[in-house]
């Protein structure tokens, strides 16, 4: 699907789409935090659809992209060592670390692999038993069940030469932050279906109290984003500031206990540096004491990395918090692609900027283009 | 990287060397090890939401269709041709 019009709720969508319009009277900035949505809304067009006067944000939703310089570097020092084979997931090797990825350390002759699931890592481990495999652990709520399920697995089955870089990040924390800024612009989020697939919608309900602020939950689809919206926008024209759930065909208020439980049995919650934003009080997961073995930075205790310099030129962290949009970068198109990104954002396919790189739409002169890379081909 | 990708239970192995419980899942052709563990209530049969490797919530037939055909149009169906690179 190239665009929305080839999409086969085409019909559904322009009605969802006047529904929005009859009821917006003023202007509005609403933000989701899922790199999924951010895939579907740029892709899709789906900004074109709305009244000029709605304004799509979009926050730190891809963990990709907000995994910090030291973390990468730090993978990059333990795969490099001979005994280590280092698994993650496919995006997370390609963003560039302050001087290499993990791309680079493989072709350097480092053992690095790309896995499906920290399972087939684990596999790897029994089926290696000379080697150290090290997961590099990286996701929101969505992810973590399965990272804990490894690791309590390891300690059952006394895998100990399998450990866990962990750098796992929660969004409601994040959420707040956004919110804190004097320079915040969003009135309304979307909240990711998927995370509360996992951990339920109850925790925010404070953060729409506390900040006065619509919060929707919303799956991924172009109709699913857009009666989120149009939820979100209901509520802002009336003055309301609740939770509701547009995703009720996988979402439950209560979430999914048995995965929650696993979760907490195995990590704790912990401060955590986003990329581009910087250190949030207790918006990160880290392994709990009990199984502090498996824990890669106290396998591998490397010397203190320091935290590197960004490129000057990036505003990745403006674009993470919805302030600034991925054109309004002077890098953004040129000196940094997909192909030589500057900031992490133009790495993974959920990165706002790679979005925006592969199938964004504006004017360029007063002729539309479909995207930079179309506009090059 | 957050998406869950709906498929068919064809088979379950209860105390497999993984997990308590896992299921064979048929993703339209495709077929994984899924962990069934957070979510006891599946039957063979049943269509789950699964990520990384792991069932987080059953679906009906329906919405299973919906949200494959919709990550299809989208072209977010990569990670099931992600395996480990040897």
């Amino acid at each position: 699907m190239k665009f929305l019009d080839e999409y086969r709720d085409f019909s559904a969508v322009q009605k969802m789409a006047q529904a929005i319009r009859r009821i917006t009277t003023r202007h509005w900035t609403l933000m989701e935090v899922c790199g999924g949505q951010t895939h579907t809304i740029v892709k899709t067009g789906l900004q074109e659809l709305l009244p000029e006067t709605v304004t799509l944000v979009h926050g730190p939703g891809c963990p990709v992209c907000v995994t910090p310089l030291v973390t990468i570097d730090r993978a990059v020092a333990i795969a490099l060592r001979p005994e280590v084979i280092l698994c993650s997931f496919g995006d997370m090797l390609r963003v560039p670390g302050s001087t290499l990825s993990l791309f680079d350390a493989k072709a350097l002759g480092a053992d690095v692999r790309i896995v499906y699931s920290p399972l087939d890592a684990l596999n790897l481990a029994r089926a290696n038993p000379n080697r150290e495999v090290v997961f590099l652990a990286v996701g929101f709520e969505t992810t973590a069940p399965a990272n804990a399920m490894a690791v309590w697995e390891a300690n059952r089955q006394k895998v100990f030469n399998f450990s866990m870089l962990v750098s796992h990040v929660l969004v409601p924390p994040a959420m707040e932050t956004i919110l804190s800024s004097p320079d915040c612009r969003v009135q309304a989020f979307l909240a990711a279906g998927h995370v509360c697939m996992v951990m339920g919608f109850e925790e925010y309900l404070p953060i729409s109290q506390k900040y006065r602020v619509p919060v929707v939950v919303t799956g991924f689809e172009p109709l699913d984003l857009l009666e989120g919206i149009q939820m979100a926008i209901a509520q802002l024209e009336s003055g309301r500031a609740e939770v509701e759930n547009q995703y009720v065909r996988a979402v439950r208020r209560p979430g999914n206990r048995a995965a929650q439980e696993r979760v907490s049995d195995v990590f704790e919650v912990t401060r955590r540096s986003w990329r581009g934003i910087g250190e949030i009080p207790a918006s990160g997961l880290r392994l709990r004491e009990a199984y502090s073995r498996f824990d890669a930075e106290l396998r591998f205790p490397g010397r203190l990395l320091q935290e590197a310099e960004e490129s000057r030129e990036c505003i990745a962290g403006l674009v993470l918090q919805g302030i600034r949009k991925p054109y309004e970068c002077p890098a953004f198109g040129t000196r940094c692609t997909p192909d030589i990104p500057l900031g992490a954002p133009m790495v993974s396919s959920e990165g706002a900027c790679a979005a925006y790189f592969h199938f964004g739409r504006r004017e360029n002169n007063g002729n539309p283009i479909v995207s930079i890379a179309g506009a090059r081909n | 990287m957050c998406l869950a990708i709906p498929g068919k239970i064809v088979s379950i192995v209860e105390d497999g060397h993984l997990g308590l419980r896992r299921g064979r899942v048929d993703f339209s052709g495709i077929r994984k090890d899924v962990c069934l563990d957070y979510t006891p209530e599946a039957r063979v049969g049943d269509y789950v939401l699964v990520h990384v490797g792991f069932a987080l919530a059953v679906v009906d037939e329906a919405e299973a269709y919906r949200v494959f055909e919709a990550l299809r149009e989208l072209d977010q169906l990569d990670e099931l041709k992600e395996s480990v690179t040897q």
